[in-house]
């Protein structure tokens, strides 16, 4: 059975085709304004990678913040599922012993719990501001003047820990800012931003608790000086899969398998 | 255990609806024109002593507090033009958001009606009753007579009863003692000869008398109506028992609330015995802890109409107004009222009275989360729960201080809970999507899909 996962995020649309519990094939494109169209893009982009249309699709999940969107056409999805149900999903099917997954994105960071079969146990999500999501990460990035990918490598060369107190985006960046003027090293900054981030999101996952295996997903999963911080701050091995942008997409196809 | 199917139970309005609306239109009005009249006006908290001011006569208005800082949390243009008055006048944005917006009303001196009507001129109590269950409660009036002598120049007099000695429910938590009894006791009775004083009155036990027993009759009735939402389905919804509990909160100590409450009562139990459900599609069923976000209670109807769930109460509305006490069986049930009779004199019927306030089930929470978690755990078993949403709820600490220690307890119970942030009062701390994304990941969590519409 052939069945689609789309992912609308609030930085990124993610689709995945899978055929069983095969891959067939993933795209991605920037969200932008037009969510819509966007998604649109990006399903079709999958569809062109796997060679096959629309029709073909036995099933097509939608989840993410813009969910709702791919409930009309031309997408027309069959049903919507919240990120957290897709979240538990993709990374059981990816990687089968994860009971507790973190998945950090653009807007929200989220820390769940789950069972074998990829059922949600307990969640919770981070608080209002952007502090501890991958928006944060890119405001601060545009701060210190550095491309986003660079933000994880950089941060690796530092040895040295500058605490960050300030909760949310805005005032981190005035913090940012005041060691840009102290003249801090960028690297010193940077590690400071993903160690502050990785605090807060530790102490999101700490309430819901820390049953092992941990999974990390969501795009700032890339960021390897974010990983690092996180398995410091909580004193546990993360595994991060290949490609962890897609998990919620991926969860989002096997869910499309699957009567309602 | 959540139903995948979709029910369909027949569903009517509530026929004392209007009744209930027009009480508290009334009772705005009322305190209003209370000069106008002769008559005598107060203020103090919804958890105050009320029934004892009313032996200066038949002719005594109060305003309670809390419920008018929530009806002005309800027109959120009002509210806002409050709160920036609080602020401009440098009270601090972490405050009680109840206060801020009552505070916010007198230094505009401007009241609003329930009906949303806005008067000029905020109009002055002649005295002060209030209680201090939290760290906000007599601070509030406190800065209430500072802003009426600055706004007015008038001295407002006041009395306020220490309650530290905290609260307790027979057979679930701690034990009120005997000297802690006569501490709050004592004050009470010290306050009736206040009272004379600061009115030139002369106080008439037997009225105070007939008060307090309706008092004690209007809260157990309240709890009792609450017991019948046990039922399945539920007679009554968490939204449509904001607008019933809040007569108790305003007029506990009243007569036409204890008539309205047996109305209510027998109304519930007739909905009961024919079946009749507040939502007609309930297929699993929450409670709340805190006071809601007021201007923003569309989520309970959203939780209703896409997905079934019903929050059939709330220890705000169990607790605040229900007076409680553990039966034989173990179950929660309402606290047997004493005869008339025993409150043969002002000494002896102040002491009953003490004892019943002192039982209140939602004071401990403020002190002591193994007490609320206890509590919640126990409704959730009896009244059947599928689930219990938590408010952090920034406009009130004092509720909301546990909330993390809560959520764990109940989850180690097994009851599956979430947690949403907002504000009681200030629509500013208060975001809706992303609230409702909460709540659609929890009913997800829980089995549920949403209803699929025609």
């Amino acid at each position: 059975m052939v069945t689609a996962g789309i992912d609308l995020g609030a930085r990124t649309v993610k689709a995945v085709i899978m055929d069983g519990s095969k891959v067939l094939a993933k795209a991605i494109t920037i969200t932008g304004f037009e969510q819509k169209q966007s998604a649109e893009e990006a399903l079709n982009a999958a569809l062109k990678q796997a060679g096959i249309s629309r029709k073909d699709l036995a099933g097509l999940v939608a989840t993410g913040v813009g969910r709702k969107v791919c409930l009309e056409p031309p997408i027309s999805a069959d049903r919507e599922v919240t990120e957290v149900t897709a979240a538990a999903m993709g990374a059981v099917s990816v990687h089968p012993a994860a009971r507790t997954v973190i998945d950090v994105g653009a807007e929200e960071g989220r820390a769940l719990r789950c069972d074998e079969k990829g059922a949600v146990k307990d969640f919770v999500i981070n608080e209002r501001c952007a502090a501890g999501a991958g928006t944060f990460v890119e405001a601060m990035a545009r701060a210190l003047e550095v491309r986003l990918e660079d933000m994880g490598p950089l941060a690796l060369k530092s040895t040295r820990t500058i605490p960050m107190n300030a909760q949310c985006t805005v005032f981190a960046e005035s913090e940012v800012v005041t060691l840009i003027h102290e003249r801090t090293p960028k690297e010193d900054i940077a590690k400071a931003i993903t160690d502050s981030m990785a605090a807060r999101i530790a102490s999101m996952v700490r309430r819901v608790g820390i049953e092992k295996d941990v999974v990390l997903i969501g795009g700032v999963a890339k960021n390897v000086a974010f990983v690092e911080a996180l398995k410091k701050e909580l004193a546990t091995d993360i595994v991060v899969p290949p490609e962890p942008e897609y998990v919620g997409a991926l969860g989002a196809a096997l869910l499309a398998a699957k009567k309602e | 255990m959540v139903r995948k199917d979709i029910p369909d139970y027949p569903t009517e309005p509530l026929k004392c609806w209007d009744e209930a609306k027009a009480l508290r239109r009334k009772y705005y009005e009322d305190y209003l024109t209370a000069h106008e009249k002769g008559a005598i006006r107060w203020a103090g908290g919804a958890w105050s002593f009320s029934a004892i001011p009313d032996g200066l006569g038949d002719d005594v208005y109060c305003i309670t507090s809390e419920p008018y800082g929530a009806t002005i949390a309800f027109f959120k243009e009002f509210a806002m033009k409050c709160q920036e008055a609080s602020e401009a006048a440098g009270y601090a944005r972490d405050l009680c958001a109840y206060m801020r917006n009552y505070w916010g009303s007198a230094l505009r001196d401007e009241y609003i009606l329930a009906d949303g009507r806005i008067v000029k001129g905020f109009p002055t109590p002649d005295f002060i009753w209030q209680d201090h269950i939290c760290c906000s409660h007599a601070k509030w009036y406190q800065v209430l007579r500072e802003i009426e002598k600055k706004v007015k120049g008038k001295d407002i007099p006041m009395y306020c009863i220490d309650v530290s000695v905290g609260s307790h429910i027979p057979n679930l938590h701690d034990e009120l003692t005997d000297w802690r009894l006569e501490y709050v006791t004592r004050q009470l009775l010290d306050g009736i000869e206040w009272l004379e004083k600061v009115t030139g009155r002369r106080f008439d036990d037997k009225k105070m008398i007939d008060a307090i027993y309706n008092e004690m009759r209007s809260t157990s009735l309240w709890a009792e109506i609450c017991v019948w939402n046990a039922n399945v389905p539920a007679p009554l919804d968490e939204k449509s028992m904001y607008s019933l509990y809040v007569l108790g909160t305003l007029m506990k100590h009243k007569k036409e609330c204890v008539d309205f409450y047996e109305k209510l009562l027998a109304e519930v139990k007739d909905r009961v015995r024919r079946g009749i459900a507040a939502c007609p599609h309930e297929r699993c069923r929450i409670i709340t802890d805190t006071q809601p976000p007021w201007g923003f209670l569309s989520i309970f109807r959203y939780l209703e109409r896409e997905y079934g769930c019903v929050s059939v109460g709330s220890l705000y509305t169990f607790g605040l107004i229900g007076m409680w006490e553990v039966k034989e069986d173990g179950s929660l049930g309402p606290k047997t009222v004493p005869p008339k009779s025993a409150l043969k004199d002002r000494e002896t019927a102040v002491r009953m009275y003490a004892e019943w306030m002192l039982n209140k089930p939602e004071w401990p929470h403020f002190f002591n989360p193994r007490v609320k978690s206890e509590l919640i755990i126990k409704i959730a078993k009896q009244w059947k729960l599928d689930g219990v949403a938590l408010h952090y709820n920034r406009g009130c600490e004092g509720l909301s201080v546990h909330i993390t220690q809560n959520r764990l307890d109940i989850l180690r119970a097994g009851i599956p809970v979430m947690a949403f942030e907002g504000n009681m009062g200030d629509e500013r701390e208060f975001d809706m999507p992303r609230t409702l994304a909460r709540f659609d990941m929890f009913m997800e969590s829980l089995g549920l899909s949403k209803i699929k519409k025609e």
